[in-house]
């Protein structure tokens, strides 16, 4: 099997590092207010912008609500749960933390998977590096070459990590890892402080690398015969270069 | 009374096994699973001499021990089996309907034994009145039954550079169709009532992952649904037991499983799974974002790689699955000459919105014929399935979602079956 090929993964195309490698960090992008382009949901002006899809929502005739069913949720109990941090950093909580003092949890709760410097250790995501690949053929989608909005990195890292227990550490712990994977990076200094603050200033490298786009962007038409024009079929890729026909992908044993 | 077996009537089948065997073999040279002559005409089978197991032997029934489909997943596709995904075999499934043991299933955290007593939906955020539901709140709301594909984006994403998995249960199996049962979402919201300027919202997984997705509140109030039954049953726990939200057409990332809480608000949040993955990465470096319809798509699933036709020419019934997340498909055409000439298939009905739809055309296949099956769909709004070229053209070969290409099946001189691209 091509490692070419086996690159392009299910939800991570989890690139392999050599380890130390630290790319030359590029300027941050323009960093216009976040709140102001996604309040409500405005598509960006000109062509890539999505149009298939009717948002945000107009005036709503809801129906008249059924009594009895439901109960209040308390102030306690949302505060319990709600722990989603949007990319504008809203609702990011009190504490703080460096990569200093992340370093430490770092390796203990992280680098099992990614890596001691974030490199990613045989499938699991690289962490750092890629900047600059994202037009090139092998594309590493890390959280300084990919990532949107600082705000997220410590949404994610919170609600998911470490693999095996997540939530389980304080939000001091989760800002200082932040802040390690941020160092890690080149994004931030080794002792500079990471709250809500400075995660909801932090300009990502690929901040403005995202657009809205109308689909369906291909063309064809429903030609019935002698489409081919005489044209003789080529083959372009045959799949037994990699695999007996039948079921040789995969197996239902686990590995 | 139990039947015994007579060795003398044994011996006389064997004998009929033998001439048995010589008229197959000049029947045209039509293949048949060898089996046991000994149950087959004129004899009479063991299972017709003796008595079978009474109800309630099995109280939650299994399927036939000889029926072997089942789902696989592909080790080097991801590091573990606990943030991983599964894949259905489609060239055994009949119909539209996918049984809900064989449903393919992506997790990212594993899968969580959620106590129903304990289950609890949260809603909050931008509302008149924040809400806890219990499953039993759920039930005693107004539910509605509707039959939708859910299919995960990176279906096919495998592909983009080349023909490189083995058949049609990699090649496009992370696709499922049930018939789904529960709260249409629109009710639950009408419970809490809505703010203004409340236009998107936020819904979230209790898994170890708590995976979590923004959604326009737009679609929501349009089809969304809070299920709790899946073909008449339970949801699985693989598919999110007790609740999940379904999303028709949206893709299958975002119909969150495990569904703990909904939070309204009015702007997306940009969790990682809607920036770090499930956005498509272009040629240019930008990628796009929120791009949640899965298009038109279709393949055949017989033949397939899994379903040759060694040994079987003549007559060969095409047939395949057809889907759009954006509406009703309204026609599929095949073509078995890599999409020179192309015949109208016959869709089976119920043709659903947002459903798997089977069709299905007549063909003969000669030994020594040498063919490229492709399928190409169409939905009511207009959309025709592309080409891989003309995808690639348009989204270069990095996007990994979304490919609803064409697919071609080879169908060599043999009959084997072989996954290819093709130069359309």
């Amino acid at each position: 099997m091509s490692r070419l090929m086996r690159k392009v993964s299910v939800c991570a195309a989890a690139i392999m590092l050599v380890a130390g490698l630290v790319e030359a960090q590029q300027a941050p992008g323009p960093t216009a207010a976040i709140s102001d382009l996604y309040q409500p949901f405005a598509a960006p002006p000109g062509e890539r912008t999505r149009a298939d899809i009717a948002w945000p929502a107009g005036a709503v005739a809801l129906p008249s609500p059924i009594p009895g069913i439901g109960r209040p949720a308390t102030t306690l109990e949302i505060a319990g749960w709600d722990i989603a941090v949007r990319g504008d950093g809203h609702n990011l909580p009190p504490g703080s933390g460096t990569a200093k003092e992340g370093e430490e949890l770092y390796v203990t709760h992280c680098a099992a998977c990614h890596g001691d410097f974030g490199e990613g250790l045989e499938r699991w995501p690289a962490l750092m590096g890629g900047r600059g690949s994202l037009r090139s053929d092998q594309p590493r989608r890390t959280i300084g070459s990919f990532w949107q909005h600082a705000p997220a990195v410590f949404d994610y890292i919170r609600r998911a990590m470490p693999y095996a227990a997540p939530q389980s550490l304080s939000n001091d712990e989760y800002y200082a890892i932040t802040a390690y994977v941020l160092f890690l990076n080149e994004l931030i200094g080794e002792e500079d402080k990471v709250d809500a603050a400075s995660l909801t200033k932090l300009a990502m490298p690929n901040r403005d690398g995202f657009v809205l786009e109308a689909r369906p962007d291909t063309e064809n038409t429903a030609c019935m015969n002698n489409c081919r024009q005489g044209r003789a079929v080529t083959v372009t890729m045959d799949s037994r270069r990699f695999v007996e026909p039948g079921s040789a992908s995969g197996t239902d044993k686990p590995e | 009374m139990k039947l015994g077996k007579d060795p003398a009537s044994s011996s006389r089948r064997g004998l009929l096994r033998a001439a048995g065997a010589a008229s197959l073999a000049t029947a045209g040279g039509i293949a048949q699973a060898a089996g046991n002559a000994e149950n087959q005409p004129p004899n009479l089978p063991e299972w017709s001499r003796s008595l079978g197991p009474g109800v309630i032997e099995e109280t939650y029934g299994t399927r036939s021990r000889h029926e072997t489909a089942v789902r696989r997943y592909v080790p080097w596709l991801t590091p573990d089996r606990v943030s991983s995904v599964s894949f259905t075999p489609l060239a055994d499934m009949h119909g539209i309907i996918t049984p809900s043991g064989l449903h393919f299933e992506r997790h990212h955290g594993g899968v969580p034994d959620v106590d129903p007593a304990d289950y609890r939906l949260m809603i909050h955020g931008m509302v008149e009145r924040p809400l806890i539901f219990t499953l039993e709140d759920l039930k005693r709301l107004p539910s509605v039954s509707r039959i939708h594909f859910i299919e995960c984006p990176a279906n096919g994403g495998m592909e983009w550079r080349g023909a490189q998995m083995s058949g049609v249960q990699f090649t496009h199996g992370m696709l499922s169709c049930s018939e789904w049962t529960g709260v249409p979402l629109k009710i639950l919201l009408a419970q809490t009532g809505l703010r203004a300027g409340a236009s998107w919202l936020l819904a979230e997984a209790s898994d170890a992952a708590h995976l979590a997705r923004s959604i326009p509140l737009a679609k929501v109030l349009d089809d969304a649904i809070i299920a709790f039954g899946q073909n008449g049953e339970a949801v699985r726990p693989q598919q999110g037991y007790p609740v999940r939200l379904v999303l028709p057409g949206y893709e299958g990332n975002m119909w969150v499983k495990w569904l703990r809480r909904i939070e309204i608000g009015d702007r997306p949040w940009f969790t990682r799974w809607e920036t770090r993955t499930y956005t498509d990465l272009m040629p240019d470096g930008l990628a796009r974002q929120f791009t949640f319809v899965n298009e038109v798509n279709s393949v055949i699933t017989a033949p397939c790689p899994e379903k040759p036709l060694r040994g079987r020419p003549g007559f060969v019934e095409i047939s395949g699955l057809a889907w759009s997340g954006a509406g009703r498909i309204t026609r599929v055409d095949v073509s078995v000459d890599g999409g020179d000439n192309w015949r109208t298939a016959t869709l089976q009905d119920p043709v659903l919105p947002k459903a798997l739809t089977r069709f299905r055309i007549p063909w003969e296949w000669a030994e020594g014929q040498t063919a490229y099956l492709q399928s190409r769909a169409m939905d009511e709004t207009g959309r025709v399935q592309p080409t891989i070229t003309a995808l690639r053209q348009a989204r270069g070969v990095e996007s990994i979602y979304h490919k609803n290409s064409i697919h071609t099946w080879l169908v060599d001189r043999d009959g084997t079956v072989v996954n290819v691209q093709i130069d359309a």
